[in-house]
């Protein structure tokens, strides 16, 4: 069907979308490079010059560097895991007759609409603080000692806030896939006499494959880049235990104020994401075809 | 001819127009004093014409921004607030105007200006950050429970008697504890508290030819102290707290004790704290080694070098920072309130004196800090509760993560230590000190 | 639900299902109840659960101090502005890679999602740099532009997944009677494909209403958004739980009610060629 003429009106649609994603990728790539061989503090015009290698070896050489990376991965795999499941679970429960659909499916979707900060101070100050936060209220009622969440366990407390915000997208996603399922083909696997479970693993679990395999891409790629949560509540510590590659750019680069590391980090973090996303990109690219 | 005063009348009030349309941007801090003078500020804008463009954020998001901007020439802000850390780093850059209008101009009288604030923000006698208020640090006590533990607070604690004092004020069970110091991590945040009372240990940052001396006996001294003083008699989720978490614990009744910035008095006898009569003062503990924990901060006001209405700017600080600003304050708020650590004539206004039963401790703590011996054996820096060089601010945020670590239980103190003396090691011989 | 499943069951499914929702639902609700309550109140022990001073104050404490009209006027402009930019050029962009697909389609799509994945930290400095020498900095268009790009690739994708369910025999049906190819575009494709660029639409106006590095970081007083509006309220001093409330609240509330009446259109394209 397609032909020259198409073709080339094809392509001059698509031109202005991807010249100026080019651009957008392109142009701070190449000054992030360019940065990160250079000498370039924000606050000593004194170090100029090139510097070779240095700043790669200062950012991979951080006591925390090897740390964050393991965070980064959990974080991100940690997130998935409660919102592929959790987001199952809800769906499973929202496709049931039950009273309130409107209203539930409402309130189930809400926290989506949170922007992160607000999500991070309403969780930071009215939820987990140690002396007022609402859990610690609720622990204290039935006799337990308050948890200094962001002390004891920063990095779970990080998951949890933002698995609370991508729940929500997880099980919209879900919910539609499983909403798709033809009433026949239930029907169909009822009358064979599959039990509930049955009905789960070989029917259901295979159509939501490519639903769950979009909500895993999606969410990745705004996981990797998990800043404002972190910022808000923990400030990557105590110590380092909440610190992950995007917060460790941002204290290299701009806290201490050393571009020419922070970019190092940054191309660090690129080629990273790069890795991901080859992983992924061949995971869902499959998909998509099918 | 008739014409001619139309012509003059609307070219008149073209020029006011635009006069009036000159607007200046302006980056504070969000502190209750800050938040004060924005309230205040239309009738800057009434006065001078100059309409203001109000940039409040916390602590942290503010000091990226500007220096962000300041560094790379950006131009966003007329007016930033920056302390006595910027001031000389940034005036060496050539990245401040010299506030020479604001010197020259009888009215500002500066003069008047404590020797201490303006030593700090001026570089060779040029005055380059004008002081909107200024700090030291002090022991604030709760009468009533030093009553109550059968101790009296002598005018100059020892640490040994803060922590006795701590471990007797404290009571779990009516939610009081003995004392409220500073854990989250930040340079501006523990590392100022802990820097400050290290000195009072005599330990220092650098020695003189800029080796850390995380490794040394003095730096164990005072994180040994200060932990197991945290452990014994400090609240829950310390290592979350700053100067305004802390100020709210204090308000509500919950701590025996806080060391922290002298700006908080006013606050804590003021109509937002449930125990505003029961405020007691005092210098900064020591150990007997001639140098006790106080700091020596201020929060000013200084243009950009990028900035396009330098003269309206300097108008602005002006307007901010004078004595009849300070007046203002008073006939609105009442005396305790205005800002305090800026004028000597403050402190000698015999209706200040009598509102603010703080007053004189806090200028003997000013008076007391000296950033250019701050510790007991001599440093290559100059600084208090930081060493006044660019890198400081990223090796000191990285410190104060280990200890705040530390404080939480993370990591044992020799660990933080450890890790603290290696991470500033490895930034000092990256910025060449350390050759 | 043509299923017939017992009261028995239903009760129990209704129970469960609210009683999740609510849990989820808890931190906002949290974030209301708690903004018409005085300071004291906000962080009594024990605490209270309706406010038992019903109070306005927090919500003239927080305009006295940050005009809210000013940054939700802002939000407003930037999120809008950027998604309907970013679909006036990704509309084109899907419709080309939906109907005329050349093998490299499937590269240049996961191409554009990749951008998604530089660290926006990484790159401040360079982006700061040419918003300051282009005077972008602090301006609602320099905001909008990154919006846009920021949210082009998912724009392209989801209008992409979206159009690739038309089904072709309706174009090739519409090209035999001798329709112009904008004919096509306007008269066959727009109707048919309304509730999936609406759906794009209202998820791009969220991500950009919630975007939080750059409205912060490369503005000052003109241009903040809802986000720099609330940094100016994280971390004050004194008793500030029912103001910060009261802050968040305004901050969240105009997408939450956008959301809450637009979820059916939402929810309708939101499937990334998830269904079949």
């Amino acid at each position: 069907m397609a032909t020259a003429q198409t073709r080339n009106l094809a392509r001059t649609m698509m031109a202005p979308a991807v010249v100026l994603l080019f651009i957008w990728m392109i142009v701070p790539l190449v000054m992030t490079l360019w940065f990160s061989f250079q000498n370039y503090s924000l606050i000593n015009p004194m170090m100029t010059g090139f510097a070779g290698l240095a700043n790669y070896t200062y950012v991979i050489s951080d006591p925390s560097f090897v740390q964050a990376l393991i965070n980064t991965l959990i974080l991100v795999l940690g997130v998935l895991i409660i919102t592929v499941i959790g987001g199952t679970f809800i769906a499973l429960l929202l496709d049931q007759p039950i009273w309130g659909q409107g209203i539930l499916r409402i309130l189930v979707i809400s926290p989506f609409f949170v922007m992160p900060p607000v999500a991070a101070l309403i969780w930071k100050n009215g939820f987990m603080h140690a002396d007022y936060g609402l859990i610690s209220h609720l622990m204290r009622f039935v006799g337990l000692k308050p948890i200094d969440w962001f002390a004891q366990y920063p990095l779970l407390s990080v998951i949890i806030i933002v698995a609370w915000q991508w729940l929500p997208f997880a099980t919209l996603i879900l919910l539609t896939a499983l909403q798709s399922l033809s009433e026949e083909q239930r029907e169909a696997a009822e009358m064979d006499g599959a039990n509930a479970v049955n009905r789960f693993w070989y029917i259901i679990m295979p159509h939501m494959s490519r639903a769950v395999t979009i909500v895993i891409l999606i969410q990745t790629i705004f996981l990797l880049g998990i800043f404002a949560e972190i910022r808000v509540t923990t400030g990557g510590g105590p110590g380092f235990a909440s610190t992950n590659i995007a917060f460790l750019v941002f204290r290299t680069g701009i806290l201490s104020n050393d571009i020419g590391a922070g970019s190092a980090g940054g191309v660090v973090a690129v080629i990273i994401a790069n890795i991901v996303a080859f992983f992924l990109m061949r995971a869902v690219g499959k998909n998509l075809d099918a | 001819m008739k014409l001619t005063p139309f012509i003059v009348g609307a070219l008149s009030l073209a020029l006011v127009g635009t006069a009036s349309a000159e607007t200046i941007t302006i980056a504070v801090v969000n502190n209750d004093d800050m938040i004060r003078m924005q309230a205040l500020s239309p009738a800057f804008t009434a006065a001078s014409g100059v309409d203001v463009n109000w940039v409040v954020l916390e602590e942290n998001t503010l000091r990226q921004n500007v220096t962000t901007d300041i560094a790379t020439n950006g131009g966003q802000y007329d007016v930033m607030m920056i302390g006595p850390y910027e001031a000389p780093v940034w005036a060496k850059q050539g990245w401040l105007t010299p506030l020479d209008a604001l010197a020259a101009d009888p009215g500002f009288d500066i003069d008047d200006l404590l020797p201490a604030m303006r030593g700090a923000l001026s570089v060779d006698g040029t005055l380059y950050a004008s002081p909107f208020y200024g700090e030291s640090s002090m022991v604030y006590y709760r009468k009533d429970l030093m009553e109550k533990a059968g101790l009296t607070m002598p005018d100059a604690p020892t640490w040994e008697f803060i922590g006795k004092a701590a471990r007797a004020m404290t009571d779990r069970a009516n939610d009081i504890n003995g004392i409220c110091l500073r854990g989250k991590a930040g340079w501006g945040e523990n590392m100022a508290f802990l820097t400050a009372m290290s000195n009072s240990f005599g330990a220092r940052w650098f020695d003189e030819s800029w080796h850390p001396q995380f490794d040394q006996p003095e730096w164990k001294a005072t994180l040994d102290t200060y932990l197991s003083l945290m452990a014994d008699a400090g609240p829950a989720g310390a290592s979350s707290n700053g100067y305004n978490e802390n100020m709210t614990l204090f308000q509500q009744g919950k701590c025996g004790m806080w060391i922290d910035a002298t700006v908080a008095a006013s606050a804590l006898i003021g109509d937002k704290s449930t125990v505003a009569d029961q405020v007691g003062f005092a210098l900064a503990p020591d150990t007997g080694l001639g140098k006790r924990g106080n700091w020596l901060w201020t929060w000013a006001l200084a243009v950009p070098k990028s900035s396009q209405h330098a003269d309206a700017a300097q108008k602005f600080i002006n307007w901010a920072t004078n004595k009849a600003y300070i007046e203002t304050v008073a006939a609105k708020e009442g005396w305790a309130n205005v800002p305090p650590g800026t004028r000597t004539s403050l402190y000698n206004n015999p209706a200040y004196q009598a509102a603010a039963p703080f007053a004189k401790t806090t200028l003997d703590s000013i008076n007391s800090a000296d950033p250019q011996h701050p510790t007991v054996k001599p440093v290559p820096y100059v600084g208090v509760q930081f060493a006044a060089i660019p890198e400081f601010a990223g090796i000191a945020t990285n410190v104060g993560q280990l200890f705040s670590a530390a404080l939480a239980g993370q990591m044992s103190a020799d660990d933080a230590l450890k890790q603290a003396q290696d991470s500033t090691t490895r930034d000092m011989t990256r910025a060449g000190y350390i050759k | 639900m043509a299923r017939n499943v017992s009261t028995q069951a239903k009760v129990g499914f209704t129970i469960g299902a609210w009683a999740i929702a609510l849990l989820l639902f808890s931190p906002i609700l949290w974030v209301i109840l708690t903004a018409f309550k005085t300071e004291a109140e906000a962080i009594a022990n024990p605490p209270t659960f309706l406010p038992e001073h019903f109070t306005l104050e927090n919500f003239g404490a927080v305009q006295d101090r940050s005009d809210y009209i000013k940054h939700v006027t802002n939000s407003i402009l930037v999120s809008v502005g950027s998604t309907l930019l970013g679909l006036i050029i990704g509309i084109p962009a899907a419709w080309s890679m939906a109907f005329a697909p050349s093998k490299k389609t499937k590269d240049i799509l996961m191409w554009m999602l990749s951008t998604k994945m530089m660290p926006a930290v990484g790159v401040l400095i360079p982006i700061y740099l040419i918003f300051r020498d282009l005077h972008l900095l602090d301006t609602v268009h320099g905001l909008t532009i990154i919006m846009t790009l920021i949210n082009l690739p998912i724009i392209i994708w989801m209008l992409y997944t979206y159009f690739k369910e038309i089904p072709v025999d309706i174009l090739e049906a519409a090209r035999m009677d001798g329709a112009e190819l904008w004919n096509e575009i306007t008269h066959v494709l727009v109707p048919m494909a309304v509730p999936g660029i609406a759906s794009t639409l209202l998820l791009n106006v969220i991500l950009a209403w919630n975007e939080a590095f750059w409205t912060i970081t490369l503005t000052s007083g003109r241009a903040g958004t809802l986000t720099a509006f609330i940094s100016s309220f994280s971390s004050p001093q004194g008793l500030f739980l029912a103001k910060l409330s009261a802050a968040s609240l305004l901050a969240i509330a105009p997408i939450l009610i956008l959301g809450w009446f637009s979820q059916k259109q939402l929810v309708r394209g939101l499937t990334f060629g998830a269904v079949k």
